[in-house]
C-alpha cells in the first residue's frame, strides 16, 4: 500500500492497472482523456500487462468493449458526456448482452451549448440503459468503487456493465491523497474474471443478443435484467463488506451524514455533496439538526436505504446537478417515487437545481436552501423547484450579451475598419 | 495464396456439395444474400464467429434457434467491426495468455447489409481496416434497404425505383463504389462475389481465408421483393449481372485490381434491368431511350480499356 497525491483520472487509471484489466478499447475526451494516456503510458512501459486499442468513436469503442467482455476478458474503458451520448445505443446493448466490464464517465454537461464542466446530465442520460451506476465523491472512491464495480459487474447474479461516475474538473483535476492498495490485496479481492459461460470459442460454438420475435421474449430477456440489477443492491452490499474487511474502508449505497437526528436533510450525489457536508457542518456548529444522504448507486436505486433513512424527517431538500426540461431534477423524481405513499414519508420534499455546467454552489446557497424548506415545513406549502441562480450571474450574461450587441452594432457601421 | 490452378475449388464438382447453414431460415424466397451465405459458410467452415448489423441476415437466428453451426454475435447498425474488432482482439489476449488453447480459436467475421456497409458502418469499417484489423467482411449487397422494403441506400443503382424513389426515373443518384473506397485504405484485400457463380466465390473465399489482415467481400445479392421479380429467377438475374457486365467480379489484392471474369462478349445491360421490376419504367409504357443508352454508356465506360 502506497499513499500518494492522485486527480481522479489518475486514482481510476490505477484502479484499472490493480485490476488487471486485459483489455482497454479507447476513444479521448475531455476531462476524461488522463486515465487512457495513463494506461497507455504503462503498457507503452511494461508496467502493465493489458492491450489498449483507439477506436474511431466511442460508439465503436463501447461495441469492441461488449464484444471483448463477450469473449471472456477483462475490459476497461472511459468516456465523458457528448462521447457517453454517441455511444449511447451501445450501453443498451452492451447491457443486454450482459457482458460484465467497467465504464469510468467523467460528467461534463452536455451540448447545447457546449461546455466542459461538469454536471450530472451525461450519466443520468444512462440511467435506464441497464448499466448500474456508482457516483464518487472523492478520488479515493473513484479508486475503491472501480475495484468494487468489476466484482460487481462480474458476479454472476448481475452479469451487468458497471458506470464508474465523478465530476469532471472537481475531481478528474484535482489531486487528493489516495490509499493505493497492494496489488496482492487487490488479487485477493478480485480474483481473475471467470467467463464461464459468456465467451466464443470454437469448441463451444454460442450466439450472442440474436433476435426475438415478438414481446414475450423480450419481456422476458428485460424482466431478467430488471431483476439482475435489483439483484445488484444485495451483492454490492455484500462486496461493501467485503472491501471493507480487506482495506479498512466502507462504501455503502448511501452515505449518511449526520442523519439520526436530523430534522432537514439534504440529498445528492456526487462531489458537489463534500460541500454540503461542509455546510452541515456549519449549520450545526449553529445549533441546527441538520444532515446529509448521498446515494452512491442511482442504479439500482437504493429505495429501502432511502425510504429508512427519511422516515420521520420534516424535510428533505433534494440538491439536483441536473435538469430535466420541462420536469426539473431527475434525483428529486427518483426520491418522491420511493417516498411517496409511504406513512412514516417526510411531509416536505424541496427541490433545488443547480452546479449546472461546473457553477459552483455556495455555503450561503446550502442555508437558504435548509431555510426554504425549514419555512415550508412550517407552513405546510412545498415551494415550487428553485435554479440556483444569483442576479450577479444575470448581470454577467447581460452585460457579456450587451457588448456583444454594440460590437455587432459598429461592424455593421463599419467601424471596425482601421 | 490459391488461384485458379492452385485452388481446390478448379470446378464445379469441386464445391462442397452440402451445405453447413441450416435451412429452413426466415430469409425470402430466392434470396441471393442467403445464396452467397451459404457458398461463403461452406469454404469458410465452422469455426467462425459471425458479428452482425442490423440488417434482413439479423433475423437468421431468433431465439432459441440458430441456422449456424458456430457462433453469433449481433451488434447494432453502425458498428459491427467494431465487435469484430473487441472479439478479435479479446481471442488473441486469450491465445497469447494461454487461457484458450489454439484450436479453440475463431476466424471473425463481418456480416451486414449494404445498408450499414455503404452507409451508417462505413465510419467502423474504415477505423478497422486504418487498425489493420484481421477480419473477414462479407457484405450482401441487395442495393436497397431490403430489409425494411426497400428503400434507397448508398448502393442504390442510378434509376431503380425504390419505396424512397419512386419517381418516373427512379433513383437519381449513383451507386457509391465501395469497392474503391474499400481498396484505398489498402487492405489485404477486397473481392466482388455473387452466389450464382459459385466457383469464383469459392475460390476468393479461399484466398481470403488463407490471407491475414482486413479483408473485404461484396456480394451482390439479387433481391426478389426489393427488386420485383420472381424469386425463381434469382440464379438467372444474378449471372445476367455479371454477363453485361454491370456485377464486375473482380479482387484488389497487393495493390492491384484483377478482374476474375470478363464478360465477352458482354450482353446489353437491359437484358438484366427489364427482368426487374425496379426498372419497369424503362420499358413501359415506352421506352426510356436516352436513360437506357445513358445506363449502358456507363457500362461501357467501365470496361472501356479492361476486356
Amino acid at each position: 500500500m502506497s499513499r500518494r497525491l492522485l486527480t481522479g483520472n489518475a486514482a481510476a487509471a490505477w484502479a484499472a492497472r490493480l485490476a488487471r484489466v486485459d483489455y482497454i478499447p479507447a476513444f479521448p475526451i475531455t476531462p476524461q482523456t488522463e486515465i487512457i494516456e495513463s494506461l497507455a503510458n504503462w503498457i507503452d512501459n511494461g508496467e502493465m500487462a493489458g492491450r489498449l486499442v483507439t477506436l474511431e468513436s466511442e460508439h465503436s469503442m463501447l461495441t469492441a468493449a461488449g464484444a471483448a467482455a463477450a469473449t471472456g476478458v477483462r475490459v476497461y474503458s472511459a468516456t465523458s458526456s457528448q462521447g457517453l451520448l454517441y455511444g449511447m445505443e451501445m450501453l443498451y446493448n452492451v447491457a443486454g448482452w450482459r457482458t460484465p466490464f467497467v465504464l469510468t464517465n467523467v460528467s461534463r454537461g452536455l451540448s447545447a451549448p457546449i461546455t466542459l464542466e461538469a454536471d450530472h446530465n451525461d450519466i443520468l442520460a444512462a440511467r435506464d440503459s441497464g448499466c448500474l451506476q456508482i457516483h464518487c465523491a472523492t478520488c479515493q472512491e473513484v479508486l475503491d468503487s472501480t475495484l468494487m464495480a468489476y466484482r460487481l459487474a462480474e458476479d454472476e447474479r448481475v452479469r451487468l456493465p458497471v458506470i464508474v461516475n465523478m465530476d469532471g474538473f472537481y475531481l478528474s483535476f484535482t489531486r487528493e491523497p489516495v490509499l493505493i492498495p497492494a496489488a496482492s490485496d487487490v488479487d485477493a479481492f478480485l480474483p481473475p474474471f471467470d467467463p464461464e459461460n459468456i465467451a466464443f470459442r470454437a469448441s463451444a460454438p454460442a450466439s450472442q443478443a440474436v433476435a426475438v420475435l415478438g414481446g414475450s421474449p423480450y419481456s422476458y430477456f428485460r424482466y431478467e435484467m430488471h431483476l439482475a440489477a435489483m439483484q445488484a443492491l444485495e451483492v454490492y452490499e455484500e462486496i461493501a463488506t467485503k472491501f471493507a474487511e480487506k482495506f479498512g474502508r466502507r462504501h455503502d449505497a448511501v452515505e449518511a451524514y449526520h442523519c439520526e437526528d436530523a430534522e432537514i436533510v439534504l440529498v445528492m450525489m456526487g462531489s458537489f455533496a463534500t460541500k454540503a457536508r461542509a455546510a452541515v457542518d456549519q449549520l450545526r456548529a449553529a445549533g441546527q439538526a441538520v444532515g446529509l444522504l448521498r446515494p452512491r448507486l442511482l442504479r439500482p436505486f437504493p429505495a429501502a436505504h432511502l425510504q429508512r433513512l427519511l422516515a420521520g424527517k420534516q424535510g428533505v431538500v433534494v440538491i439536483d446537478q441536473n435538469l430535466s426540461m420541462g420536469k426539473g431534477g431527475v434525483l428529486h423524481a427518483e426520491l418522491a417515487s420511493v417516498l411517496y405513499g409511504r406513512k412514516d414519508a417526510p411531509p416536505i420534499l424541496t427541490s433545488f437545481i443547480g452546479g449546472l455546467g461546473g457553477r459552483d454552489i455556495t455555503a450561503e446557497e446550502f442555508f437558504e436552501m435548509v431555510k426554504v424548506t425549514r419555512e415550508a415545513v412550517a407552513s405546510g406549502n412545498t415551494p415550487p423547484p428553485r435554479l440556483l441562480y444569483n442576479r450577479d450571474e444575470l448581470r454577467e450574461v447581460h452585460k457579456l450579451q450587451a457588448i456583444a450587441h454594440v460590437e455587432r452594432e459598429e461592424l455593421g457601421k463599419g467601424g471596425d475598419k482601421p | 495464396m490459391t488461384d485458379e490452378t492452385t485452388s481446390a475449388f478448379r470446378r464445379m464438382k469441386d464445391l462442397p456439395s452440402t451445405h453447413l447453414l441450416g435451412t429452413g431460415t426466415p430469409m425470402c424466397s430466392g434470396c441471393g444474400g442467403l445464396q452467397a451465405l451459404h457458398e461463403i459458410y461452406d469454404i469458410l467452415g465452422e469455426k467462425t464467429v459471425f458479428v452482425n448489423a442490423a440488417g434482413c441476415m439479423t433475423l437468421l437466428s431468433v431465439y432459441p434457434f440458430t441456422p449456424f453451426r458456430g457462433s453469433w454475435l449481433y451488434t447494432a447498425m453502425a458498428s459491427a467491426p467494431a465487435g469484430a474488432q473487441g472479439v478479435r482482439d479479446a481471442l488473441d489476449i486469450l491465445l497469447e495468455k494461454k487461457r484458450i488453447p489454439p484450436e479453440d480459436d475463431l476466424d471473425v467475421v463481418v456480416l451486414t447489409g449494404d445498408g450499414s456497409a455503404y452507409g451508417m458502418g462505413l465510419s467502423a469499417t474504415s477505423g478497422a481496416m486504418e487498425r489493420d484489423l484481421d477480419f473477414l467482411y462479407i457484405c450482401y449487397d441487395n442495393e436497397g434497404y431490403g430489409n425494411t422494403g426497400q428503400q434507397y441506400s448508398g448502393a442504390t443503382p442510378h434509376a431503380a425505383k425504390t419505396a424512397t424513389s419512386k419517381g418516373a426515373h427512379g433513383f437519381a443518384g449513383y451507386k457509391k463504389d465501395l469497392f474503391s473506397i474499400w481498396a484505398a485504405h489498402k487492405p489485404a484485400y477486397v473481392a466482388t462475389v455473387i452466389g450464382s457463380e459459385p466457383l469464383d466465390l469459392a475460390r476468393k473465399i479461399e484466398k481470403a481465408k488463407s490471407m491475414k489482415g482486413p479483408r473485404m467481400i461484396i456480394a451482390l445479392a439479387p433481391c426478389p421483393p426489393g427488386w420485383d421479380y420472381d424469386p425463381k429467377d434469382s440464379v438467372e438475374i444474378g449471372k445476367l449481372a455479371v454477363k453485361s457486365g454491370v456485377w464486375p467480379l473482380k479482387e484488389y489484392v497487393d495493390g492491384e485490381v484483377v478482374h476474375t471474369k470478363l464478360p465477352h462478349p458482354r450482353i446489353p445491360i437491359e437484358e438484366y434491368l427489364q427482368k426487374q421490376g425496379r426498372f419497369a419504367h424503362l420499358f413501359t409504357p415506352r421506352r426510356d431511350e436516352a436513360l437506357l443508352a445513358q445506363l449502358q454508356a456507363k457500362v461501357d465506360a467501365y470496361w472501356e480499356g479492361i476486356e
